[in-house]
């Protein structure tokens, strides 16, 4: 490309997210079915979208604070002290952001300087490789591994801390494995956390979507908590995806750094969807409550059928993604779903796009209707009894 | 709240062994819920929602307020029953307010349901006055809007 020598390098060289590119060939063609998507597929509930209609109505489209709206703050701090035992101070803890996405940008451009290195368990989703990389830091792998669930061990965390390590990213429930860590889990990590002093940026997007029992956030841990960043939003909560609000919870200190980066960069989150957001947080539970079953049920079903189907898939804990292995197919990820979709039109998302640790497995996503899960299921049955 | 009658709501056509998967049981206790739910009455129907407009057939509905005595005893279940029997008449409730009875009642046209109120409501035993309004469109039922919703269609079909 004729601009290669003068942009930034690292840019220059970044690999393209595997997503985009199964993105651009499932789009070419005609009558796909997907389980592809990694968002909710239900309509954002109609009150929500009526305090969004409404702002607007109003005139109240002028950017706010930095950090948010208030009220919003407040009813952050109010949902995640009432769901989840953890208090922040609304007026020093609490960040609104463009989306979860824009907090892993701002947190890491604000934490890494060049010569770290952030943790980074993996299968994971795609972007914070891309973003450590960005800000300049190196990424360590650790791989989570199937037989243990997807889950990050004491042993392999400890193994990956160096002189360097800046942070540790934590992602559960999480994108692509459906992954949870349990308070018995965060028993073993806690005090590695601790005694090493590292960051821990944990990414709790999915924390509505934790089938067995409650969602535990390491912002509960006191003895990591000034340690802990906490990004969070209400993308996957309430299926608020494209209104684009997500949010930080951190130390105070830490808060006026981020808030440095976000100020300069895109100044507020929009105004409309922030009201939106606070009618969420303060009269959303149903909503939450009834889309939470639907998913479990669909999960349920997709489990049973892809074992019944021959593919072997572990219950998955949380989020909206089922993570099963194809290795028996003798195909790798993207050969596996390049022949799904050309021959089936099913599209599903290779393993590999979410780290090397994921090759060998597909990406499948239940945020479908069940009449939707069905007939991909039919159309993977064939494919398998094809290929067999 | 009860999943499976959750389930089958937005489902009717899931079979028990798909209802069964998605509940995380087997499907014999399941198809015996099932069943015992349709004995008591609990499932009490399935329904297929048809927007007539669309399909181009004509029908013609009204809502009825009836206004009634209560008889001694049975009060104004008795009547009620009396009431419901007729097929014409889709749905019945006993409200608070002006009248006693709201009604929906279905015709082929206007002059069946309007026969149906003369000849066949006001002269029932207990009913003492019938007040009738005539449906121009129909614009949601049984929570089904007849509003394309657009947002469905516009996922991308993938996505990280």
């Amino acid at each position: 490309m004729i601009f290669d020598e003068e942009i930034n390098q690292t840019i220059r060289f970044m690999k393209p997210s595997g997503i985009r590119k199964f993105f651009d060939i499932a789009a070419t063609k005609k009558g796909v079915v997907s389980l592809g998507v990694g968002e909710p597929d239900f309509i954002t509930p109609w009150h929500i979208r009526e305090a969004a209609i409404h702002a607007i109505e109003k005139g109240r489209t002028f950017y706010t604070g930095n950090k948010g709206l208030p009220v919003l703050q407040e009813a952050i701090c109010d949902y995640y002290r009432r769901k989840f035992n953890v208090t922040y101070d609304p007026r020093e803890n609490v960040m609104v952001t463009v989306g979860g996405s824009e907090g892993i940008d701002v947190v890491l451009r604000a934490l890494c300087q060049p010569g770290d290195e952030v943790i980074l368990p993996t299968p994971a989703y795609v972007a914070y490789a891309a973003i450590i990389e960005m800000a300049g830091a190196k990424v360590v792998e650790v791989e989570l591994k199937e037989e243990e669930r997807f889950k990050l061990t004491p042993e392999a965390l400890k193994a990956a801390i160096t002189e360097k390590t800046k942070a540790v990213i934590l992602n559960f429930p999480g994108n692509p494995t459906g992954g949870v860590m349990s308070r018995e889990d965060y028993a073993g990590i806690v005090p590695i956390l601790k005694e090493s002093g590292i960051f821990a940026i944990t990414d709790e997007i999915y924390a509505e979507l934790t089938y067995e029992g409650k969602h535990v956030s390491l912002a509960e841990y006191d003895e990591v908590k000034d340690r802990t960043v906490v990004i969070n939003g209400f993308s996957k909560a309430y299926s608020m995806t494209g209104y684009r609000i997500g949010y930080i919870l951190a130390h105070k200190d830490l808060i006026e750094m981020f808030n440095k980066v976000h100020q300069y960069t895109i100044m507020c989150a929009s105004t409309p969807s922030q009201y939106a957001a606070i009618e969420a947080a303060y009269n959303g539970d149903d909503d939450i409550e009834e889309m939470f079953m639907s998913f479990r049920h669909r999960r349920n079903y997709i489990v049973k059928e892809l074992n019944r189907i021959g593919l072997k898939t572990h219950m998955p804990e949380g989020a909206f993604y089922v993570f099963p292995s194809v290795k028996c197919s003798g195909m790798s990820s993207q050969e596996f779903c390049e022949k799904l979709l050309d021959e089936e039109n099913l599209a599903l998302v290779p393993g590999d796009a979410f780290g090397q640790a994921g090759e060998g497995y597909v990406r499948i996503s239940y945020a479908y209707s069940l009449e939707e899960i069905k007939t991909a299921i039919e159309k993977l049955e064939h494919f398998l009894a094809v290929h067999s | 709240m009860n999943e499976l009658l959750k389930l089958i709501e937005n489902n009717a056509r899931f079979e028990a062994k798909d209802l069964a998967a998605c509940l995380g049981e087997e499907e014999d206790k399941t198809l015996e819920t099932l069943e015992r739910y349709r004995k008591e009455g609990i499932i009490a129907g399935y329904h297929t929602i048809i927007n007539w407009e669309k399909a181009d057939v004509e029908i013609s509905k009204a809502i009825i307020f009836v206004s009634c005595v209560p008889e001694r005893v049975a009060g104004y279940d008795k009547i009620a029953e009396r009431i419901s029997r007729y097929p014409e008449v889709e749905s019945l409730y006993l409200i608070s307010g002006k009248a006693e009875f709201l009604l929906q009642v279905n015709g082929k046209n206007m002059r069946e349901v309007s026969n149906f109120v003369a000849h066949k409501l006001a002269p029932t035993e207990g009913v003492n006055g019938t007040e009738t309004m005539f449906v121009l469109k129909e614009y949601k039922k049984y929570g089904v809007s007849f509003f394309e919703e657009t947002g469905e269609g516009e996922r991308l079909l993938v996505t990280p």
